[in-house]
């Protein structure tokens, strides 16, 4: 990798509007992403966070403007492309296979790596065999970073976790991929405080493992935004009113207005 | 109780010999036994014991026996199989019941990979069948062709047409791809009775299978014993479903196994990941009209002549109805559904005119009982073997 595309910003979304009928979700946003960084992406709801990873992953195409993945401009890309140049996401409501064993689950994050081909996949059995084991060791390996315990349940179904697991799950199914960057949709919905905060120290813990890998996330839970992030950038009406370090955010005029209405 | 102590080995491979002995004792007695009453005594203790397999660990035993000692099960099957065919050997009518259980069957494992792997319903099953057997027919008829080019032939034919009926729906969601899948089923008995090329309502009349010297029209004779020449289909017909057994088997079982369930279930999330949606969808739908297709292919020349009255809309629904009972995904359960569809209304008389309530009956039981069906589906396990 050249010096130059080091420090390109590895994801610039440029005047990216979205409509819904006579509903405008994104309104010209402009984000830029660094190398390296946790955004954070804050809003009340409703303000178009969402819509922003819906768009960045192919599920909703955008009405303007434009999307730079690498360097890439991956605007007009079906969701299974923009995967292929290095994108993950995790989603707000569990979007796991739960009849499924959690093995399954996280194979899944591992789609471009493995092989689909036929002749491999139905007479090649013991390269199968082989892969399989070491994928579950790897498997074993992601999963044992966030809980122990869940490294033991790798062939029982997702839906006999609980809560905090299947979000460990989820999480780890977007990091097995070994993406360039990270997009976590309200990693702390549904859970308690303490649970949130053990579930980000843990994100936290193998982002540093994975060599500062680049996370953009949307969460409502202030605490964790301030922790976490390095910058953030608020969202309302589809429209970015305020961006930098969360303490400089959170002082902000505009953002107080959006959170709490006008006094 | 004195299976389910028998841990490891020996229990398991003593639960598929009882399992195995069990299916075959139950298709000799169902198909040998003539008296009605005796007939209905006889269905009643299958399905007591039926019922009481699973409580003794049995079926438990059984499964985890494919699992650690697939060979030795797959030998367990085949002796089971040939004593079938053994005791059966000069009754006509109870092999054709065997090839025509095993030829549904097979077209329910495509409709398995279909709509128990890969979500997409399939209303059509009959019309892939009739598709396979109406190409064999044809061939046979216009060309010198091998039969056995034109039982592949049958299968390709059958998988061709349903990927170009699948292709432009492949891009939506929802059941767009099952109302084709209906309304092709329906249209294909119109079709055939409509076209004086292949014969109209009165149907075709197709050869037998001939395979290197091997006529299978005649009467097959092994050293002093003489078998009715319908052994030589089940033979084969046995052949091929095992072949796609182990198929449907190798898929369930392999990283396209993961990649089909998950297009059932979550789209969207697992596009995000990079899995093409419609890649994986017509995979699916094709291997299953292949099976159907060379299992039409083969029924064609057994029964040496077809009719479009064989491959109506309500016989896609039964094959559906089979899946269904048998529980969606489960390959095994899905050959006992067919045995059980298949072989009640034929042997037992009083139920023939009732049977279309009959089966009613059955599903909406089942569903109350066993949502999954007869055998659910288990999670998949991949055996890390050292």
């Amino acid at each position: 990798m050249s010096a130059g595309s080091k420090n390109e910003s590895p994801l610039i979304a440029s005047g990216l509007s979205v409509k819904f009928g006579g509903l405008l979700a994104l309104n010209e946003l402009s984000i830029e992403v660094r190398r390296g960084e946790v955004l954070g992406l804050i809003g009340p709801n409703g303000s178009g966070k969402t819509t922003f990873f819906n768009v960045i992953s192919g599920i909703y195409a955008a009405s303007a403007g434009q999307v730079l993945l690498d360097g890439r401009d991956i605007t007009t890309l079906r969701p299974h492309q923009i995967a292929a140049h290095g994108l993950a996401r995790t989603f707000q409501r569990s979007r796991l296979c739960l009849s499924l064993s959690v093995f399954d689950n996280l194979m899944l994050g591992a789609v471009r790596r493995l092989n689909s081909g036929l002749w491999y996949n139905l007479v090649r059995r013991d390269r199968l065999a082989a892969d399989v084991r070491s994928a579950a060791k790897e498997a074993r390996d992601l999963l044992a970073i966030f809980n122990p315990d869940l490294a033991g349940k790798l062939w029982q179904p997702a839906i006999s976790l609980g809560m905090i697991d299947r979000r460990r799950l989820e999480i780890c199914r977007a990091l097995i991929g070994r993406p360039k960057i990270v997009l976590l949709d309200e990693p702390s919905a549904g859970m308690t405080h303490d649970e949130t905060n053990q579930l980000m120290n843990e994100i936290l813990e193998v982002r540093r493992n994975l060599g500062n890998l680049t996370v953009v996330m949307v969460e409502h839970e202030m605490g964790l935004i301030e922790r976490a992030t390095d910058r953030c950038v608020v969202l309302n009406y589809g429209k970015k009113i305020c961006e930098g370090k969360y303490a400089d955010v959170a002082a902000d005029p505009l953002v107080r207005e959006a959170y709490l209405g006008k006094s | 109780m004195t299976v389910t102590s028998m841990k490891g080995t020996a229990g398991q491979i003593v639960s598929s010999i009882l399992v195995t002995a069990l299916l075959v004792g139950s298709l000799v007695a169902v198909l040998e036994i003539e008296d009605q009453r005796a007939l209905g005594i006889c269905v009643a203790i299958i399905a007591g014991l039926s019922f009481l397999a699973p409580k003794l660990g049995i079926l438990r035993g059984a499964e985890q026996a494919g699992a650690h000692h697939p060979w030795a099960v797959r030998l367990i099957i085949l002796i089971g199989f040939c004593s079938l065919v053994l005791i059966l050997k000069d009754n006509n009518f109870a092999l054709l019941m065997i090839a025509t259980i095993l030829i549904y069957a097979t077209v329910c494992l495509g409709i398995t990979i279909q709509t128990g792997y890969a979500g997409l319903f399939n209303f059509a099953g009959a019309a892939f069948l009739g598709t396979g057997g109406y190409t064999a027919a044809m061939l046979a008829n216009a060309t010198w062709l091998p039969d056995i080019v034109t039982i592949l032939l049958g299968g390709v034919i059958a998988a061709a047409l349903g990927t170009v009926l699948i292709l432009p729906v492949l891009r939506t969601r929802g059941h767009y791809a099952a109302l084709t899948t209906l309304a092709f089923g329906v249209l294909f008995n119109g079709f055939l009775e409509a076209n004086e090329m292949l014969g109209g309502p009165q149907g075709l009349k197709v050869p037998g299978i001939q395979i290197f010297g091997w006529d299978f029209s005649n009467d097959l004779v092994i050293g002093s014993l003489s078998f009715s020449f319908y052994a030589n289909y089940v033979l084969l017909i046995g052949a091929i479903f095992a072949l796609f057994m182990i198929f449907t088997r190798f898929i369930e079982r392999s990283w396209i196994g993961i990649w089909l369930d998950a297009v059932r279930l979550d789209e969207i999330a697992v596009s995000v990941f990079g899995l093409r949606i419609s890649v994986w969808k017509s995979f699916a739908f094709t291997a299953g009209n292949f099976l159907a297709g060379v299992m039409g292919a083969v029924y064609a020349k057994m029964t040496e002549f077809i009719a479009p009255a064989n491959f109506t809309f309500g016989d896609s629904l039964l094959l559906v109805a089979i899946v269904l009972l048998g529980g969606i995904g489960n390959r095994w359960g899905v050959l006992v559904a067919t045995m059980i569809v298949i072989l009640l209304p034929e042997k037992l008389q009083f139920i023939q005119e009732y049977r279309l309530l009959l089966f009613a009956c059955i599903i909406i039981l089942l569903l109350m009982v066993r949502p999954a069906g007869l055998l659910a589906r288990r999670v998949r396990v991949f055996e890390e073997r050292h």
